[in-house]
């Protein structure tokens, strides 16, 4: 009963924000091209037509062919899946590490605390871009070894909300009568704070699938990434760029796949920091836009 | 103030252990060995080559003696010499780090310069056509692959319109080109990727001075100000601007690794010989020793942009005592 309220009262929140609107149909869309994708694309994704090599947009080839004769669109459409697949078990394992971390940290606190913290601070100090490319480079390049990697890479930030937020909660009263009718500690952290303190945790991760899908289309765009004939965005950028002075759809339009469904996710994440947390309207909000991978 | 600095100078020696710790643990615990390029994947080395190799580089040793000797040799500078060329680590790099330092910085001065007056002008302008239209270019922004960007403008500028040179930092004519023009080059030459590099850290700074500025416009000083009938010319950049641009010079420093990252990009899109475009070659080739040396380096500088922009903020706000 309350909790149907209260998820009322976000969406009326969110509904308020065109912005966030628009997010959310282009996340669903996506979604919703990913999952349909043997449907509704043309062609194959793999076939190759030597007979119409490089062909400009047109009612056949909505987005026009490849160098091998390969209809852009399907391949644009095919690699939603890519790029979805990549930015959720991405996220999956950054919010496992965060939220595990943030909860040892903050409800454990001292030295456990500044032991975790430290580690962060330091994982931190790497440019992101050449810590991920350092162990793709050493391991083969493969869409898995891409998830884990982003994933092990960018817990950081969720560590920290974790933390801060548990921080808060556990000098509550709930918690101090969970400790009182003798829970343990794992419950009390899993069952009892856990819960309380997830809000912050799907904003991050809403925005982190955004984040994910940009450094995968830029390891894949730099041949590190998912490797070809897989239909991945960077990687498509990366076949078109060559010919990119007789075929400019090859680069435009990949590109701009990747741009609508990372605005989308963005759109998506600021929205929901605004419907469930209204007191960040202000203030340190912006923070995450600072950081790009 | 000089105390805070001494204090902070030190809290950087575990950082710096962290940091060669993690480096080492990334390369070492991955999968495959340094050697691999020159052996396995190279049918016709023995066994016992092989093996000669692995002393040579002391891959046979325990891990953590491997460590501290890499260690022992890190303090004194010495990073090794490059599996591919044997050239010294720390030549190539320091070769590399000058162009990429000055890109970046370069960057950094112009996102400061057009961010910090864009935001304040969104927030001054609050739910004007103007802030509207600010909100959505930062989102815009945001989720542009630098990249594609690159890609696109190279084309515009360079191929269609060839107003700009498209790779590398000089014209092959450069050497004769008389001072003036020896400059000129150089700036058409790093206008496409400091733009590019710059493109998206616009969008969030913008952002961030925006709410800043919206958060100390409402304060009560503020108000105080216009109550005494200052012009609002005064309030705005005497009084509100002061305030909400010290957490952006702190950010300004956290920002520094995701460009030092994003270099890796932009160098090899331009061809510009910089540190970036060394990594990623490196990277391809396996060379581990200067990967190594790389991301120690790359952690060491963010390391000590954060400490520049601690010590900045301390000098700006009169408020923070460090004692």
């Amino acid at each position: 009963m309350k909790g149907e309220s209260l998820s009322r009262l976000y969406w009326q929140r969110f509904r308020k924000n065109r912005l966030s609107i628009a997010g959310l149909i282009i996340v669903s869309l996506f979604f919703f091209i990913a999952f349909f994708a043997p449907v509704l694309s043309p062609y194959a994704p793999q076939a190759i037509n030597l007979k119409e090599i490089l062909q400009p947009p047109s009612a056949r080839h909505f987005f026009g062919t490849d160098s091998l004769g390969r209809d852009l669109f399907s391949r644009i459409l095919w690699g939603s899946r890519i790029s979805l697949s990549v930015g959720f078990v991405a996220v999956g394992i950054s919010i496992t590490i965060g939220l595990v971390l943030g909860l040892i940290s903050g409800y454990f606190g001292k030295k456990v605390d500044t032991l975790v913290m430290r580690f962060v601070d330091i994982m931190l100090c790497f440019p992101a871009f050449f810590l991920v490319l350092a162990i793709i480079a050493l391991t083969k390049p493969s869409i898995w070894n891409i998830m884990v990697v982003i994933g092990l890479t960018s817990w950081m930030g969720v560590a920290r909300l974790v933390r801060a937020e548990v921080m808060s909660l556990k000098e509550r009263d709930f918690v101090l009568s969970a400790r009182a009718v003798g829970c343990s500690n794992m419950r009390i952290m899993f069952r009892h704070i856990l819960p309380n303190a997830l809000s912050p945790v799907w904003v991050a991760a809403t925005l982190g699938v955004a984040g994910a899908i940009l450094l995968e289309s830029a390891l894949s765009f730099l041949g590190l990434g998912v490797q070809p004939p897989t239909p991945s965005w960077g990687a498509i950028i990366t076949e078109g760029k060559d010919n990119l002075e007789i075929a400019w759809w090859l680069t435009l339009f990949p590109g701009l796949a990747i741009l609508v469904s990372v605005l989308g996710f963005n759109l998506l994440g600021e929205g929901l920091r605004d419907a469930l947390d209204p007191r960040a309207i202000m203030g340190k909000r912006d923070e995450h836009f600072l950081l790009p991978g | 103030m000089k105390n805070y600095i001494f204090r902070r100078l030190l809290s950087m020696i575990p950082m710096l252990l962290g940091i060669s710790i993690i480096t080492f643990a990334v390369i070492h615990l991955s999968p495959g060995k340094p050697t691999d390029l020159a052996t396995s994947l190279n049918p016709k080395v023995s066994l016992e080559a092989r093996q000669r190799l692995e002393k040579l580089y002391g891959l046979d040793k325990p891990l953590y003696i491997q460590y501290f000797d890499w260690l022992k040799r890190m303090l004194r500078l010495d990073f090794g010499r490059s599996f591919t060329d044997g050239r010294k680590v720390i030549d190539k790099i320091a070769e590399r780090l000058p162009v990429t330092i000055t890109l970046n910085i370069l960057s950094l001065l112009i996102i400061a310069g057009v961010a910090i007056p864009l935001g304040v002008i969104a927030a001054v302008k609050q739910h004007t056509f103007l802030d509207r239209f600010t909100t959505i270019i930062v989102f815009v922004g945001f989720a542009t692959p630098s990249f594609w960007l690159a890609l696109l403008l190279m084309y515009l500028f360079g191929v269609k319109l060839g107003w700009l040179p498209i790779s590398g930092l000089y014209s092959w004519q450069f050497s004769s080109l008389s001072l003036g023009g020896k400059i000129l080059d150089l700036a058409k030459h790093v206008v496409l990727p400091v733009f590019v590099a710059s493109f998206g850290g616009l969008a969030g700074f913008s952002r961030y001075t925006r709410s800043n500025m919206l958060e100390v416009i409402g304060r009560d000083y503020v108000r105080t100000a216009r109550a005494k009938g200052l012009p609002e010319r005064v309030v705005i950049y005497r009084h509100a601007l002061k305030n909400a641009i010290l957490p952006v010079v702190t950010i300004l420093g956290l920002s520094l690794p995701g460009l030092i990252g994003g270099s890796v990009i932009m160098e090899s899109i331009f061809a510009i010989p910089g540190m970036g475009r060394l990594f990623y070659a490196s990277v391809m080739s396996r060379d581990y020793t200067v990967v190594m040396g790389i991301l120690t380096i790359g952690a060491f500088l963010t390391l000590v942009g954060n400490l520049v922009a601690d010590i900045l903020y301390a000098w700006v706000d009169p408020r923070i005592k460090y004692s």
